[in-house]
């Protein structure tokens, strides 16, 4: 049996077992089944699995599970809360801004984390901020509109 | 309308324990296979897959609920949601009320999958009709019921009313509510896939009002805030997980395998001919397991040419086939009379699925039986694959197709269903399966290269008489779309099975009434089986690249004339759509008429410019206009604009139909700026999104604007692929009218700019 920890994921404190260096990625999707994270590339290239740590968007397919101490988890389930999306989810809604949606967390994760920091983005600035994200689909134009109008959502 | 989140058991065998979808298995799978239909609280009917049979496509519950049932599925686009939207219409229920069941062999009639942008311009017509059909058999019920005749009643939502009399009404399910319809449909065949009709005719479009409307999709939702499941979400009990380690280099026969003693989690190692493959208890165990395990293999049976000679070497090799398309008129004698001639070469290289999740797929296969649950765009025809494959009866195997990462044609996702099956055979325990980046990037099937001549002669007067085409390819089925054997699948291939490959020529569409015209199509052989480069459909297969020479020359033989591009083509095009999508392009654009490239170039600095190309694909019509900033110090491009104007006859959702041609565009800019596998004598090279860059944030075009032409006289002719075509030469043409450089080889990087600024006139 690997070994136990625990994380604090989406504000529950959650008892998992892997091995230190197993990938963050992996003990979310596959200990605790949650969705949100996805593996694209497993090497920190497209976003696919970001999560935050603390207020930080992190790449979880290249976060050791040891590494993240006690800092607090938040995946895709845990942004909004149970009936209240979080403004950047309700603008991906409102614009439809996704083909397939497999990378859309890395998206909508990326941006929290970033309109977090810039409440009011210029354009330029949202895509340097998304540069390291891929979508395959190519939902870009959608995309861009609706880090806009979450950050519009945000200001209130 | 919901989403689908059944993965095709009932809601029954599905216990959400944290969010996650966890199937569970009371019974062998291949009894689940005949288990008849038993969903939600209130149950439709038992639906069988006879296309013949109308409660084989659809079902109403005795909450008044509709289950349609569909061999079709979403892949990302947004055709569920357009599928409710046809079904909703036809049937006079409320849109939100209509659910799907779809891709699953035991459940669903056989479409013969997904692709060819056919989803719904085929796909959707048996659900338009057994719809109508069902309004039909619910008014005559109703009609006895109310004692009025049919004629004399209305259904909207749901209710029928009489019209004499509005308070007295009946549901419909009241009228059929968990029961069935018990009617047999005429079938017909549409192209490859079935279609059906009954004694009702479905509605005509000036009586839409659910049809054309701009509904939001109904998974966006559930995809924005976490609850989705994909292909990847997929737990069995007693789930293993398994990874694939493919031949080094490619086409390396197996040595030798050694070191499995000491690997964590390590339940077997499985060996078939070159199919190597690893089972662990964890994920991240068998992820670690094909990493660590020394593995010897022989050098590589390929041979294939070095890269820089590759373009050379294809149009060296003896063609294998050789198709005249069209013909019109004596090309050689009036190239031979023409005033003056034009030719040029083009080229176009394998491009990557490069699909966003890498390939997933989970098997059950024990007991006789098998169930695959898959993301693949043939589910009926993966069944008949799997059971070649495992040595099953066909009937024992049952493939559900579950949403996966968007997928643009046959990517790996085949090959890791017949992966995940071969190791759950060797395990006898369900296995996951999901690629690693380098898996899926290096080792799906490819997007064939294509390379293409064309000459073309002008008399004195500025008038083309002459216009020559070839286009040579690696066949675009060299492995089959539909993997209905064994050997359609890299594990099959792995171990000696032949792939079902035929030969297809490269795919150029055009209509210009040139007099005298010869298009050809070339096929050259190409060592398919076990291959990284073995080739397949790739969204619009074979179209991009054959475009991309064509109506770069097209805008060549304009510059030759000194004609305004748009003019040009408009004066060789009479089908009144070519023209009117040109038009709203152009209009949309601001084009002002006047030759390329712009007068008074600078030939250092940032010089701007604008390309125009034209398109048919099938029934659809389209035209792309791009402009651009060329940086001549650099030869990096950054396109500012693009204009698409769009007509594929009638449409179903127009934000829907948008958002799926603002895709194409922007994954074919990616092609256009960016993309070229890459690859050596020791296999592809390019593994990942660092050694395949795609288009990112930054590179987006500043603006993308689409105008939608309806055509409600015109059925749906197809959406998914079309506007991918006529963006690389769009680009193209827009570089050459900025710079007097013309770049002839995909994708159109800095260095290739550079290069042709460089010997510019």
């Amino acid at each position: 049996m690997a070994p136990s920890l625990r994380l604090t994921v989406n504000g529950t404190v959650r008892k998992v077992h892997a091995s230190p260096e197993t990938p963050l990625l992996y003990v979310l999707r596959d200990e605790l089944q949650l969705h949100g994270p996805r593996f694209g590339c497993g090497l920190g290239q497209c976003g696919a699995c970001t999560v935050h740590l603390g207020d930080k968007a992190v790449r979880s397919c290249v976060t050791p599970v040891s590494a993240v101490g006690g800092r607090p988890i938040t995946t895709l389930e845990g942004l909004g809360s149970p009936g209240r999306l979080h403004p950047v989810q309700q603008a991906f809604i409102d614009e439809q801004a996704m083909q397939c949606g497999y990378c859309i967390n890395g998206w909508i994760m990326t941006a929290a984390a970033f309109l977090a920091q810039n409440p009011n983005p210029r354009d330029g600035e949202i895509r340097t901020a998304l540069s390291g994200l891929i979508c395959r689909c190519g939902a870009h134009m959608r995309i861009i509109r609706a880090v806009k109008r979450a950050a519009t959502l945000q200001r209130g | 309308m919901k989403t689908t989140r059944a993965l095709g058991l009932t809601r029954r065998d599905f216990l959400k324990t944290s969010g996650a979808l966890v199937v569970s298995f009371a019974m062998p799978p291949a009894l689940l296979a005949g288990r008849p239909e038993t969903a939600g609280a209130s149950p439709g009917p038992a639906a069988g897959t006879d296309p013949a049979q109308l409660d084989s496509w659809l079902a109403i519950s005795g909450d008044g609920s509709v289950t349609a049932f569909t061999g079709k599925f979403d892949l990302g686009m947004g055709v569920t949601t357009a599928f409710g939207q046809i079904v909703a219409e036809e049937l006079d229920v409320p849109f939100q009320s209509v659910s799907f069941v779809t891709g699953d062999t035991a459940r669903t009639p056989d479409q013969r999958g997904v692709g060819g942008s056919t989803s719904i311009s085929v796909g959707a017509q048996p659900l338009r009709q057994a719809a109508a059909e069902a309004r039909r058999v619910l008014l005559a019920l109703a009609s006895d019921r109310l004692g009025a005749p049919p004629d004399q009643l209305s259904a909207q939502n749901g209710i029928v009313r009489r019209k004499d009399d509005a308070a007295k009404s009946v549901s419909y399910a009241e009228l059929i509510g968990g029961r069935r319809f018990n009617v047999t449909l005429k079938t017909l065949q549409q192209g490859n896939a079935p279609n059906v009709a009954g004694s009702a005719k479905p509605k005509s479009p000036d009586q839409y009002r659910i049809v054309g409307q701009p509904i939001p999709r109904a998974d966006i939702p559930d995809k924005a805030s976490g609850r989705a499941s994909y292909i990847v979400d997929v737990r069995v009990p007693g789930m293993l997980h398994g990874r694939v380690i493919r031949p080094s280099p490619a086409g390396a026969r197996l040595l030798g395998v050694d070191g499995a003693g000491s690997l964590p989690g390590l339940v077997k190692v499985v060996r078939k001919g070159n199919f190597l493959g690893v089972v662990a208890q964890t994920e991240w165990d068998a992820i670690q397991a094909a990493r660590k395990l020394r593995v010897t293999w022989s050098e590589s049976g390929f041979a294939w040419p070095a890269m820089p000679d590759f373009y050379k070497a294809m149009w060296a090799m003896p063609a294998r086939t050789r198709e005249v398309l069209n013909e019109v008129g004596d090309v050689e004698a009036a190239l031979a009379s023409s005033a003056r001639t034009l030719e040029a070469r083009y080229e176009w290289p394998f491009l990557s699925h490069a699909a966003m999740g890498p390939s997933c797929a989970v098997a059950d296969v024990r007991g006789g039986g098998a169930t695959i649950w898959s993301h693949t765009q043939h589910p009926h025809q993966l069944q008949h694959g799997i059971a070649e494959l495992l040595g099953l009866p066909v009937a024992k195997v049952r493939v559900i197709w579950v949403q996966g990462s968007g997928s643009y044609g046959r990517s790996g996702h085949d090959d890791a269903a017949g992966d995940a099956a071969l190791l759950s055979q060797a395990v006898g325990r369900p296995v996951r399966v999901q690629w690693m980046r380098d898996d899926e990037t290096g080792w799906d099937p490819k997007g064939p290269p294509v390379v293409v001549a064309v000459r073309a002669g002008f008399d004195d007067r500025g008038g083309v008489v002459a216009w020559d085409y070839v286009a040579r390819t690696i066949s675009m089925s060299g492995v089959p779309p539909d993997p209905e054997r064994a050997g359609d699948m890299l594990a099959g291939q792995l171990f000696g099975l032949p792939a079902g490959g035929v030969d297809r020529p490269a795919n150029l569409q055009e209509a210009y009434t040139f007099p005298n015209k010869r298009k050809v199509g070339e096929d050259i052989p190409w060592s398919q089986e076990g291959s990284p480069l073995r080739t397949s459909n790739l969204r619009a297969p074979g179209q991009p690249g054959a475009t991309f020479g064509g109506e770069s020359f097209v805008d060549e033989m304009a510059a030759a004339l000194r004609a305004d591009p748009v003019e040009l083509r408009l004066r060789y095009l009479q089908d009144p759509r070519a023209v009117a999508v040109i038009r709203a392009a152009a209009t949309q654009a601001g084009w002002a008429p006047r030759p390329s490239p712009r007068a008074n170039l600078s030939r250092s600095g940032l010089a701007t410019g604008r390309g125009i190309a034209y398109v048919p694909r099938g029934n659809t019509r389209l035209a792309t206009v791009a402009e651009v900033e060329v940086n001549q110090a650099t030869g990096q491009v950054h396109v500012t604009r693009v204009v698409v104007a769009h007509d594929c006859g009638l449409i179903i959702n127009p934000d829907g139909l948008r958002g799926t041609i603002e895709a194409n565009v922007i994954q074919s800019m990616s092609w256009a700026l960016k993309e070229e596998v890459q690859f050596s004598r020791a296999g592809v090279t390019s593994v990942d999104w660092h050694s395949y860059p795609i288009l990112r944030m930054p590179e987006a075009p500043d603006t993308l604007e689409v105008v939608l032409i309806n055509r409600p006289d015109l059925p749906p002719s197809g959406a998914g692929e079309p506007a991918s075509v006529a963006t690389a030469p769009a680009i193209a043409n827009a570089i050459f009218d900025a710079t007097g450089a013309r770049v002839r080889t995909t994708p159109l990087t800095p260095e290739r700019v550079k290069a042709a600024l460089l010997t510019r006139a």
